[in-house]
């Protein structure tokens, strides 16, 4: 096996005990990123250099005996709406087409702290806009499955880097499915943990209540691994939660003998791709069959999730998005400036795409006078309905597990000038952001067309010990995750 | 309910984005499709529901008011399309 195969445990282990070298592991995956990247497109930078120097640091440190961080060697991508210090951090937008931050994000330090190395930046839909990858401002990227077909969105550049082994893992973002859906579109391990529970800062913001750091990885373990590194309370986020981080990895293979999955109904009715529903009925088997108690749920507010969070995501950006203004950094029109709205106005016309121009458009005209309590409040109040659905529901299960998507990936263009169509593919894991809850996608399936399938297992706030070992259990049972796209 | 071209425009001003026509005759139709949709909001009665804006139980978050370390100027200016002097350069703003 190559090492840009194995997982990002396995290369660290390879790596401490000396096996093979960082800088091996490193020329190894560029070597085949070279070969990759025309096809997927995955990335919107690369940092060969900066990464092997990093490796060369870390082979020092350890053939000098020094202790060595939890994440020692392991190759590691980021969205590019993750500010990297020195490193192009563009949203995939025109308008930040040439920023470069000059501060690392809270989980870029602590990764960097843990002796990871990072290789570069992966593409997304405009500043997170998007289910498909199509409205990036720079190009398409491929799902590694079949590349007539979208990866994913918005984070589908780390979804397809991380499947196509062109990194051992990612970081991304989740405001609305953003890391579980195109882990699910392209057979990897996408978690998006408690609101609170990673720091957003450096996280460039889409919308505030919404946004959660997530990690894209080839197993639950890696998962589990990511994650204890990025939690945490972060003094620079005052949203980031002081509740203490428990130990992710060691216990994961233990679950409880009882456990109780809710499986709510509501997720499995009208416009479920059947492929993926029976896909998620035999994922809810072999459960059974470990000892598991299934109960049928009612979550009965969810039909109005989309809804709800295309009031509150876009009034929320419309607000963040204010900021890029074309003075203090990013885009600035050529074009003569006789007055500063006159400039404005121009600056962003020619630097953000349509999506972003929509959503910004939709949220100023539910703040609007006039519309806010019709729109904006009414969104807050049925978000507390949909809340108050799945407090109820966490009294009677441990768990609820959905499909991750209504269909597998579909196939670019499809649903690129209908927003509505496409604002539904993430019907299913948009309650998880309303409501602030952990939720992972883990693979459970392929279509007769050889496109993945996943699932997605919810946990109540702050219970991603819970999610992990649920998904690892499932993990142990099945070979899903094991499987590679045929890429020549 | 419909969103008009002159409503577009409106909205358009707010959010300092200048639209080519026919931008605006999508956008319009775009966002008529969305609040449509949105309309089915108005099956439930809220009435007695309170508004949730945050998924975490925070409330204010105060720190100690302590000088630190922040970037020096210049470090802030080089990221700007247009500086002068130690200043952002912007049209003038003032008659």
């Amino acid at each position: 096996m190559l090492s840009h195969e194995l997982s990002a445990n396995q290369i660290k282990e390879k790596i401490v005990k000396r096996e093979i070298t960082a800088q091996e592991v490193v020329e190894d995956l560029f070597e085949w990123i070279n070969l990759m990247e025309p096809l997927i497109k995955a990335y919107l930078y690369l940092d060969k250099d900066g990464a092997l120097l990093k490796a060369k640091e870390i082979d020092k440190k350890l053939s000098n005996g020094d202790k060595v961080g939890l994440l020692a060697g392991i190759p590691v991508a980021f969205k590019d709406n993750i500010c990297t210090a020195g490193m192009k951090t563009t949203c995939g937008s025109k308008i930040l087409e040439n920023f470069i931050p000059p501060y690392d994000a809270f989980v870029v330090k602590r990764i960097k702290e843990e002796d990871a190395i990072i290789i570069g930046k992966t593409n997304l839909d405009e500043f997170a806009m998007g289910s498909s990858n199509e409205n990036s401002a720079f190009h398409i990227t491929r799902n590694p499955w079949n590349t007539d077909c979208i990866p994913g969105g918005s984070g589908g550049g780390a979804a397809a880097a991380v499947t196509a082994d062109m990194a051992f893992m990612a970081l991304g973002s989740d405001t609305g499915g953003s890391v579980r859906q195109p882990s699910a579109f392209c057979g990897n391990v996408g978690c998006k943990p408690t609101y609170g529970r990673v720091s957003r800062y450096g996280l460039v913001a889409f919308a505030s209540s919404l946004d959660q750091i997530g990690s894209v990885t080839k197993d639950v373990s890696d998962a589990a691994l990511l994650l204890q590194v990025v939690s945490g309370h972060d003094g620079f986020d005052s949203t980031s939660a002081t509740v203490g981080v428990p130990d992710y990895i060691s216990d994961i293979d233990s679950v409880d003998g009882n456990l109780r999955i809710g499986v709510p109904k509501e997720f499995f009715g009208e416009g479920l791709n059947p492929e993926v529903g029976s896909a998620v009925m035999d994922a809810l088997e072999i459960y059974k069959r470990n000892g598991a108690e299934l109960v049928d749920l009612s979550l009965p507010h969810c039909g109005y999730a989309v809804a709800t969070y295309y009031i509150i995501a876009t009034a929320e950006a419309s607000s963040n998005l204010a900021r890029y203004d074309g003075v203090r950094y990013g885009h600035r029109s050529q074009l003569s400036e006789d007055n500063i709205i006159d400039m404005y106005s121009r600056v962003r016309a020619e630097g953000f795409g349509s999506e972003v121009k929509r959503r910004i458009l939709f949220g100023n005209y539910v703040l609007s006078a006039g519309f806010y309590e019709a729109y904006y409040l009414k969104a807050s109040k049925v978000r507390n309905l949909i809340k108050n659905d799945f407090e109820d529901a966490f009294k009677k299960v441990d768990c609820i597990i959905s499909p991750t998507c209504p269909t597998p990936a579909f196939r670019i263009g499809e649903k690129i000038t209908d927003p509505l169509q496409m604002y539904l593919s993430d019907i299913y894991t948009i309650p998880a952001n309303l409501v602030g809850i952990p939720g992972i996608s883990v693979p459970c399936g392929f279509t007769n067309t050889g496109l993945p399938i996943g699932m997605q297992i919810l946990g109540k706030h702050f219970d991603e010990e819970k999610i992990l070992k649920v998904a690892k259990l499932f993990e142990n049972e099945t070979d899903f995750h094991l499987k590679k796209p045929e890429l020549n | 309910m419909d969103i008009s071209v002159k409503e577009i425009e409106h909205i358009a001003n707010l959010s300092r984005i200048t639209l080519a026509v026919d931008e605006k005759n999508i956008f319009a139709k775009q966002l008529t499709n969305i609040l449509d949709y949105i309309e089915k909001l108005n099956e439930l009665d809220t009435d007695d529901v309170q508004p949730m804006a945050y998924a975490t139980s925070l409330k204010n978050v105060f720190r100690e008011d302590e000088l630190k370390s922040s970037f020096s100027r210049q470090e802030i200016l080089e990221l700007s399309p247009s500086s002068a002097n130690g200043f952002f350069k912007v049209p003038k703003v003032i008659e």
